[in-house]
């Protein structure tokens, strides 16, 4: 039972970071408060049931080639849409929710709302300490952890790392040292669509695929956001380690438990706050803004 | 008996028909009391009905969101106490008539918008709309939790009805929605002169530090706005729960949250009368479509592409760019003037001087 709660919730936060650390690079980068974030993550998914059930084409084919049209869909989005109206931020929001609420109209008007299931990238199971935990659990932890190293190696040791906290930290100055914003900004949009990618497709085979699905996961990375602190890659980590193993005690513990999940884990979150109101490893200032 | 009538007619030339957003404003209103008797289609009016208390609903939140400042994603949360209370009481104390237990349904929504006041006025900014999102997630999960209480995920039944017939039921939900925007315009004028709260409210959303810094007590002000936005949204709720006569969770849904905000940056921010616009705009849009084949389907999807094209050629809302078009404020003396004249109509002042 222990086992079972602590391997979900370690799943369950490998996935929220990933898509927590994707939103928060995008708000702290280029200043949009994405509200299209998760319906990339459920447009992943969908495009990996359409690539495997109907195409027929191999996982590691399809995973990639998902990754990459959906960086590029991104920046397409950034440039068609946030581009023109970044200098209204509410503007922007409603344009990022409406195209959500697009594409979940449209993945409905395809797929209908029934439930869709994608088989596991590796079937069978694994004994850890006396449970059995199924291959896919291990491939999407061990995968979540790969990815939130590389991203910290690509903020943290490389050029364009550099170039993205710069502007993360002074846009204006960022532009006066001869960075050419819009085109990081474009870059960053596309990296967190990749990201909401990589999440969607691990998230696939384990859970039902659904073109509601995105909802849920939204409402739980903004309260890791506030709770981690908007752009901290540590915070998000940490709060979503959090926020997951709240949700898996109450999905276990409490009868029908999978309908207070959400309701449970805010709560958690404003309880947080009332106690450290610039959340965990957030940043008093506006200005402050670190990755 | 002259003077009432020369008073009223000068007022009219020189408040109303002198500047062409109160002249629509006026005719749209005429319009509303007019549709009944024009249109008697009983779904059509219906859904008059609920675009009317959503007005409603929208304005209140352009005071918290647009005056205050304070973006909120939960304002459904307002809505639904107002909704749930109201019909608690109805079905609870059913002798106390409705004029009595829709207010106490607002109030019992202010007492819920101090409390969540609390860890509102702890953030700033993006940090708050984030926040403000948990508390209707929060009261929808209270409201599956106690079954025996709020009727569960089926909802209360057993709900009076406003009142008699469908038209006296619209007509009392629109003068009800009248006097609550003319409030809200009102109580938000930068030129009322009695009333600072608009002045005060757009200086918190500015700078709060600044204003702080100049003696302005920024947190009373903030649960000002917080207490006036649940209130008329708590009114809302509780027409709305007796036009549809079951209180359901569906009224704390975070869709309901976000389709304000939808409809209000739609219309325009910090106006009132953007949101109001843009509910009436296009909350029909998508109600009206299913009577077209396919309509269903296609109604949301055609929602979000009106709505992303609006807001990339108007990122200000619909009403300030047709405000914009339309209307000049004199540069000397503040008075509107409509975009033909070439002279202020109050000082004679030059309207286009060159920059």
């Amino acid at each position: 039972m222990i086992e079972l709660l602590v391997i979900n919730a370690l799943v369950r936060a490998g996935v929220y970071s990933i898509l927590a650390i994707g939103f928060s690079l995008v708000f702290s980068v280029a200043r949009i408060l994405n509200m299209a974030h998760t319906a990339f993550f459920m447009m992943a998914a969908f495009l990996l049931y359409f690539a495997i059930s109907k195409l027929g084409i191999p996982f590691l084919l399809a995973t990639f080639s998902i990754i990459i049209l959906m960086g590029l869909f991104g920046l397409v989005v950034y440039r068609l849409l946030f581009d023109r109206v970044k200098a209204h931020q509410t503007a922007t929001m409603m344009i990022s929710f409406s195209l959500a609420i697009l594409i979940q109209e449209v993945v409905k008007g395809i797929y209908s709302t029934q439930v869709h299931r994608i088989p596991p990238f590796i079937s069978g199971f694994v004994q850890i300490l006396n449970t059995r935990v199924s291959w896919q659990n291990v491939l999407v932890f061990c995968v979540s952890i790969g990815v939130i190293i590389l991203i910290w190696i690509l903020l943290k040791k490389t050029r364009w790392g550099n170039v993205i906290r710069a502007i993360a930290d002074d846009i204006e100055i960022a532009n006066l040292m001869g960075i050419d914003v819009g085109r990081m900004c474009s870059i960053t949009v596309g990296i967190s669509a990749s990201l909401a990618a990589i999440a969607g497709i691990l998230v696939g085979p384990l859970y039902m695929v659904e073109p509601n699905m995105w909802l849920s996961p939204f409402i739980i990375i903004l309260a890791i956001c506030v709770l981690g602190g908007m752009g901290s890659i540590k915070g998000a980590v940490i709060g979503s380690l959090i926020l997951a193993s709240v949700e898996s005690v109450v999905i276990f513990l409490v009868p029908e438990g999978a309908y207070f999940k959400d309701g449970v884990a805010l709560s958690v979150m404003i309880f947080m706050l009332l106690l450290r109101p610039e959340g965990i490893f957030g940043i008093v200032f506006e200005e402050e803004r670190l990755l | 008996m002259t003077d009432l009538f020369y008073w009223i007619s000068h007022w009219l030339r020189e408040e109303i028909l002198a500047i062409p957003g109160r002249v629509i404003a006026l005719v749209f209103a005429i319009i509303l009391f007019l549709v009944p008797h024009a249109i008697p289609n009983e779904y059509f009016i219906s859904v008059l009905i609920l675009a009317t208390i959503y007005s409603i609903y929208a304005a209140s939140w352009d005071l918290l969101s647009g005056y205050a400042g304070q973006v909120s994603f939960g304002h459904s949360a307002f809505f639904g106490i107002g909704c749930y209370s109201a019909a608690l009481l109805n079905i609870h104390l059913s002798f106390l008539p409705l004029w009595i237990t829709i207010p106490l349904g607002g109030i019992s929504s202010v007492m819920g918008g101090l409390i969540l006041s609390i860890p509102a006025l702890r953030l700033k900014g993006m940090y708050f709309s984030l926040v403000s999102l948990a508390f209707p997630v929060i009261l929808n999960n209270i409201v599956i939790g106690f079954p025996d209480i709020t009727g569960g995920e089926l909802g209360l039944f057993g709900i009076r009805g406003l009142s008699k017939s469908q038209e006296y039921n619209y007509y009392l939900v629109l003068i009800v929605a009248l006097v609550s925007i003319f409030v809200l315009c009102k109580f938000t004028s930068m030129k009322t002169k009695s009333v600072r709260i608009a002045v005060l409210l757009s200086a918190i959303r500015e700078d709060e530090i600044s204003a702080r810094a100049s003696g302005i007590n920024t947190p009373k002000y903030k649960i000002l706005a917080f207490s006036m936005s649940a209130f008329f949204a708590g009114i809302a709720g509780g027409l709305y729960v007796h036009i549809i006569k079951i209180a359901g969770p569906s009224t704390l849904s975070i869709m309901f949250s976000f389709d304000v905000v939808l409809w209000s940056i739609f219309g325009g921010l910090t106006t009132i009368y953007g949101p109001v616009t843009g509910v009436f705009m296009l909350y029909p849009l998508t109600e009206l479509i299913r009577i077209f084949p396919f309509g269903d389907e296609i109604r949301f999807i055609l929602f979000s592409l009106i709505l992303i094209f609006t807001l990339l050629f108007m990122p200000n809302g619909l009403t300030v760019w047709v405000r914009d078009q339309l209307e000049v404020d004199c540069p000397r003396c503040k008075n509107i003037n409509i975009f033909l004249r070439k002279t202020c109509r109050i000082c004679g002042a030059d309207l286009h001087i060159p920059q």
